[in-house]
């Protein structure tokens, strides 16, 4: 069952535009072009190659609670978007725009992250098929 | 006296700009490991130096990211600009391929792609993903020491013969050596500032692939490289394909400016692990892929 999403618009333009973007390989089979933007806690962060790994737990609208793994690129390609193996504990409250996988799972690869204190780490780079490396 | 303190905060300020931090300090004071900085800017043109002759020392870094679409002239991207001269057979292993990345791609639990795997990427892959390298050199050869997973690779300047590409492996001296990984290199000066560098001897296409969208390579490919120092911060780093077994034509894969780096700084590694590759699958990739 899917919980419900609150769709909310960040504006991270001055940091993204201050680090260099990390071109985004969505696979066409594997990833939506569309994004959702999670708000919950998080379980745990995983700081490891091939990819680093967010756990949270999500609140929709229903109360239902999901978890949901979203994804990040390897520890030396976000370093310079701002993320660090201790960027998230357990219990942080964080807000994340994801491109979901197609087969609606709650999986997905992360946009970009804010904290509970506004400071928002640069994620994925450019979305959807054919986006320009950056 | 408002005058004179304009003046001088004026000054100070056109002090700032004319005399430029140095570009490698992003780090603070006490920082005694300074932080990896690979996506340094391009120098300025004004603050441009001249390039040292016949060296290519240095720690270079680009800002492409890591290359996930395919090798950087022609990305996989589904342009008619992407579409690369295959031969038939080259058509027929590009079709085989399954590939994490680009305009053909598959979930991470239906890849055949070599890397999923932990095998070497082979060259001249390891220029097509992450690149970011430390370069060495002495009198005889030049090492290139490639960050993702900590490959290395050899060049020789000393004049020594190219070798004769045979079928299954290269003959040097009159002997028959095996296939590797990063080939047979040997370079050499065209000019202060202009390596030029051919490699044979490569491996099979069952083992390698060109670049992570699933293009193929054969170990009858010749590679040709030029490494250009532009100036003392920029070495332009140039790729060209011949491989008639796969492409019809040679064609060129990648130009890129490589920006010097600060010499002090500690690189993040990124090996493959077959441990942490199960892991995530485990964690994200057999789900997220609807397994």
């Amino acid at each position: 069952m899917k919980s419900t999403l609150i769709i909310v618009f960040s504006v991270a333009i001055g940091l993204l535009a201050s680090v260099p973007l990390i071109a985004h390989h969505t696979g066409s089979t594997l990833l939506s072009e569309t994004t959702v933007t999670l708000k919950g806690v998080v379980k745990t962060w995983l700081w490891s190659n091939p990819h680093c790994l967010l756990t949270l737990e999500v609140k929709g609208a229903d109360g239902q609670v999901v978890q949901w793994v979203v994804e990040a690129q390897a520890p030396n390609s976000i370093y310079p978007a701002g993320y660090r193996k201790n960027s998230f504990s357990p219990g942080d409250q964080v807000t994340v725009t994801v491109n979901p996988v197609a087969n609606g799972r709650p999986y997905g690869r992360i946009a970009h992250v804010v904290l509970a204190d506004g400071t928002t780490l640069g994620g994925d780079g450019a979305r959807g098929r054919g986006a320009a490396a950056q | 006296m408002v005058d004179r303190f304009r003046v001088l905060m004026a000054g100070l300020f056109g002090a700032a700009l004319v005399f430029p931090v140095h570009a490698f300090t992003q780090n603070s004071p006490t920082q005694t490991w300074p932080d990896p900085v690979p996506n340094r800017p391009p120098v300025a043109e004004k603050d441009k130096k001249p390039a040292p002759r016949r060296t290519l020392v240095g720690v270079w870094g680009s800002r492409l990211g890591n290359q996930a679409k395919g090798v950087q002239l022609r990305p996989n991207d589904g342009s008619p600009e992407s579409e690369l001269p295959y031969t038939p057979y080259g058509r027929q292993l590009y079709e085989s391929h399954k590939a994490l990345e680009g305009v053909d791609a598959v979930p991470p639990a239906r890849t055949n792609d070599p890397r999923a795997f932990c095998e070497p990427l082979g060259f001249p892959r390891y220029n097509h993903y992450d690149l970011g390298v430390q370069i060495f050199q002495d009198e005889y050869k030049v090492a290139i020491l490639y960050h993702y997973d900590n490959r290395w690779r050899v060049i020789w300047t000393d004049g020594r013969s190219f070798p004769k590409l045979l079928d299954g492996g290269v003959e040097i001296d009159g002997q028959y050596r095996e296939q590797r990984f990063f080939g047979y290199s040997v370079g050499r000066w065209v000019d202060d500032y202009t390596l030029e560098v051919q490699t044979v001897g490569t491996m099979p296409e069952d083992r390698v692939w060109l670049d992570n969208t699933g293009r193929p390579i054969s170990d009858q490919v010749r590679i040709t490289e030029t490494f250009r120092r532009l100036d003392y911060d920029t070495l332009e780093w140039s790729e060209t394909i011949d491989d008639p077994k796969v492409y019809t034509r040679p064609w060129q894969a990648m130009k890129i400016p490589m920006t010097l780096q600060d010499p002090r700084t500690d690189v993040l590694t990124r090996y493959c692990s077959p441990y942490e590759i199960d892991a995530y699958n485990k964690a994200y990739g057999d789900s997220a892929s609807g397994k």
